[in-house]
């Protein structure tokens, strides 16, 4: 599913001095074909239970992953070197994106698989200790890793890089590389979202596609859930014919035969929804990524709202100092404490005027840096995200194409086995 | 599955009579029957619904060659109860229920008019085929009588009916000395006959059910999908799948059922012959027990024997006809049901690979081969 880089491969050494302290790339235009995945062979093998004490000193059980990498040109050479290979839980993933959604707020970061089992179709699989759960979600996990390693930005950051091949102490790296205290508030965000004035229109836009690609792929998946519930009951109810046509072949003579045998392949019939439930939940997660994706895509267009309406608080700012000088300089001042106070207590006098004015000049070159700063800020999101955004495109076009191609291979296959089933129990019918 | 040579010869010679048979019926088949054209009645005390029967016939017993006839459902039911009178041991197929217990069904809705009209078709239909009860006069006055109420009146009334019912309950609680074995087998195949055939009928209804409910939830999935190429392939599967409901409902279940029925009625023909039995040996043993030799009672038993010998060679007669029929029918609804759910599979096929190739903008043929030979490989 994810994309491999183009371009030749380039030794480890070059990268890292072109990586800065916070691990963003400098030069993404030059390194955009010299992904990770070009240089490292990743997979998510396996997946083990574990139990130990979580932060409140509770036993507790989870599941822990294994992470195997070889570098690409050992394996184009022929070697087969053993894999470096370290485990890591769910919870270090989650805290990976979060740093990277932090650190690149200008890209659609690739989802991860989802927490808990959602849209199910069985009650069986909403556990999550259920190993077909944890099998798909070792698959999504990997997939993650494929999407992340392979991204012309996000492959050359450190912290991934030591998140691949550090399995101590990669937490404490993390957390020192203080990315939770430049994470946005929600309340910043949403305060933003309403009061900004003049956003991107392209961002607008696809902030209302990405509501639609949500909207959409959960109202399909939850009218797909449904469906393979149903099915499930179809085929189930046929392992019933089983049962009964062997218990009635006993009872007859020459219809003996043709009916046992028919019976048999009812079970079997019976039998195969569960391998072909399996198999969609695979298109299943396909969708869940692009509905986990819709929300990445949002977050950009979120970012967007923020840094533009920072800047139209700091322009704002800077225009109501601005102004104050202007009266202070020109001494008619309107309504302001300052006033009030002159009048109860009697007029300032010049010298304290002047430590004002002095202070508002400090404080109008502080807030035209300010503005400068925020102006670069919001355009330099501007000019990424719509790169990304245009590469994400192209991305979903392709894989929920290919998606929905192999859903259909998949039903076809679905149907061949029915075709070859029901012949099956004509030719024992037949015989009856 | 018979893989010796020997034994594929003998099926094929099995198969090779049953055709024979089945051609010499075709052949030998002088009278055809057909029920149709319900129209409904309405009389001052009730409204019903009268059938067109129609007869086509070369036999000499029957004055025209061609008869057609107005009954209505109890005018069958009276056909039926004085051929079972007639012929206690034989075995005379069912007609439809008088009522549908399940659900709301109007008495006058189509569907039910319908079903019915097949089943009485069914009946006339066996009734003819049947050696023995096709010759009865009262299959030949129902069919040819323009007016039945006169025929209906005469015959063993009412009372001599309940009569008989009574002496059948006190016989059946003295119990029977001695069954012949065949019949006791018999009894035990009809029992788990029985028991089979309404498992099959009750597992084919829950199918339907959830036929049905999978149905309602894929043109839920059809609201939702939000490609158009894809939506109208979930529209066609939709549409295959209500056929293939109609289907199962319009063949296999009115088959089944009617064996249900079947059952039913094999079990009063056991019941009969063992009364028949029973009354002989009561009258026999009372013949035992009196000590003077009495010329009227001794007459009587031996009357009596001659029936239960009567009684038992029909129905074993019948048996066997019974069950190759049994065979036949059964054999050809679940063929059909097979045959119906492989076209059913192969249209499906058809419309995901429409959809498959909607997806990729593909309309020519060698994409469509292309996606078909990979599944095929």
């Amino acid at each position: 599913m994810a994309e491999d880089g183009k371009g030749e491969p380039v030794a480890t050494d070059d990268d890292s001095e072109h990586l800065a302290v916070d691990g963003s790339s400098n030069n993404t235009m030059v390194e955009e074909s010299c992904t990770l995945l070009r240089r490292m062979e990743i997979c998510v093998a396996e997946a083990e239970k574990r139990s130990g004490k979580n932060a409140v000193n509770m036993q507790e059980t989870f599941t822990v992953y294994l992470i195997e990498t070889r570098p690409m040109d050992a394996v184009a050479e022929g070697r087969n070197p053993a894999p470096d290979s370290l485990w890591r839980r769910y919870s270090e993933f989650e805290l990976l994106r979060s740093y990277l959604v932090v650190t690149y707020p200008y890209i659609v970061v690739p989802p991860l698989p989802e927490k808990r089992a959602e849209f199910v179709w069985h009650k069986l699989s909403a556990d999550n200790m259920d190993p077909d759960f944890v099998e798909r979600r070792r698959v999504g996990l990997e997939n993650f890793l494929l999407r992340v390693a392979s991204h012309p930005v996000l492959s050359n950051d450190k912290i991934l890089y030591h998140f691949l091949t550090e399995e101590h102490g990669w937490k404490e790296v993390v957390y020192e590389t203080g990315f939770q205290a430049k994470a946005d508030s929600r309340l910043r965000a949403l305060s933003a979202t309403f009061r900004v004035r003049n956003t991107d229109k392209r961002f607008m836009d696809m902030k209302h596609y990405s509501d639609e690609l949500q909207s959409h792929t959960s109202q399909l998946l939850r009218a797909r859930a449904r469906v393979a519930d149903r099915l499930y009951g179809v085929f189930k109810v046929h392992g019933n014919y089983g049962r009964v046509f062997s218990e009635w072949s006993a009872i007859e003579k020459e219809m003996g035969d043709g009916l046992q045998s028919a019976g048999h392949h009812m079970d079997a019939y019976a039998a195969s929804i569960d391998d072909i439930l399996e198999e969609e939940e695979h298109y299943a997660d396909q969708l869940k990524e692009y509905l986990f994706y819709a929300e990445a895509l949002r977050a950009v267009c979120r970012k967007h709202e923020l840094t533009q309406f920072e800047l139209e608080m700091a322009s704002q700012d800077l225009i109501s100092k601005k102004q104050q000088r202007e009266e202070l300089a020109t001494g008619c001042e309107r309504f302001s404490f300052k006033g009030m106070t002159n009048k109860l207590f009697g007029q300032e006098a010049p010298e304290q005027r002047e430590a004002r004015l002095k202070l508002l000049e400090e404080l109008i070159a502080e807030g035209e840096e300010a503005v400068k700063e925020k102006t670069v800020e919001c355009e330099e999101h501007v000019e990424r995200a719509w790169v990304d955004m245009q590469r994400f495109e192209e991305q979903k076009d392709k894989d929920l194409r290919e998606a929905l191609i192999n859903y259909a291979v998949m039903q076809i296959s679905m149907c061949k086995k029915g075709i070859q089933v029901w012949s099956n129990a004509k030719e024992c019918f037949l015989k009856m | 599955m018979p893989n010796s040579p020997s034994s594929m010869v003998n099926q094929y010679r099995l198969e090779e009579d049953e055709e024979e048979e089945q051609q010499q019926d075709a052949d030998t088949k002088d009278i055809f029957i057909t029920v149709d054209n319900p129209e409904s009645h309405v009389t001052a005390i009730e409204t019903f619904i009268m059938y067109r029967v129609l007869t086509k016939t070369t036999r000499s017993e029957f004055d025209s060659s061609e008869y057609e006839v107005r009954r209505r459902y109890q005018d069958f039911l009276w056909l039926r109860s004085r051929l079972e009178e007639n012929h206690p041991t034989l075995i005379v197929h069912p007609l439809p229920e008088k009522f549908v217990m399940k659900g709301m069904v109007e008495r006058f809705n189509d569907d039910f008019i319908e079903t019915r009209r097949k089943a009485l078709h069914r009946f006339l239909n066996k009734i003819s085929e049947h050696p023995i009860l096709s010759y009865s006069q009262h299959f030949k006055v129902f069919l040819t009588a323009q007016e039945l109420t006169s025929h209906k009146k005469q015959g063993p009334g009412f009372l001599s009916r309940m009569g008989e019912t009574v002496r059948a309950v006190a016989n059946s609680v003295r119990g029977l000395r001695n069954r012949p074995e065949e019949f006791t087998l018999m009894q035990e195949y009809v029992e788990d006959f029985s028991n089979k055939i309404c498992s099959v009928d009750k597992v084919t209804q829950r199918i339907i059910k959830e036929q049905r409910e999978y149905l309602d939830e894929l043109k839920q999935y059809d609201l939702a999908e939000p490609l158009k190429g894809v939506a109208r392939c979930v529209e066609g599967c939709s549409k295959e799948t209500e056929e293939q409901i109609q289907h199962l409902s319009e063949v296999l279940v009115p088959a089944l059922h009617e064996y249900v029925l079947c059952a039913e009625t094999l079990k009063a023909v056991m019941r009969r012959r063992d009364n028949i039995q029973a009354e002989f040996e009561a009258k026999n043993e009372a013949l035992a027990s009196r000590k003077p030799e009495n010329q009227e009672l001794q007459e009587e038993v031996d009357g009596l024997a001659d029936r239960v010998e009567l009684a038992n060679n029909a129905l074993k007669g019948d048996w066997s006809r019974w069950q190759k029929g049994m065979r036949t029918d059964l054999k050809s609804a679940f063929i059909s049901t097979a045959e119906k759910n492989v076209d059913y599979y192969e249209k499906v096929a058809l419309y995901r690979l429409a959809s498959a190739c909607s997806t990729t903008q593909l309309w020519s043929t060698e994409a469509a081969e292309w996606i078909f030979q990979e599944e095929i490989d």
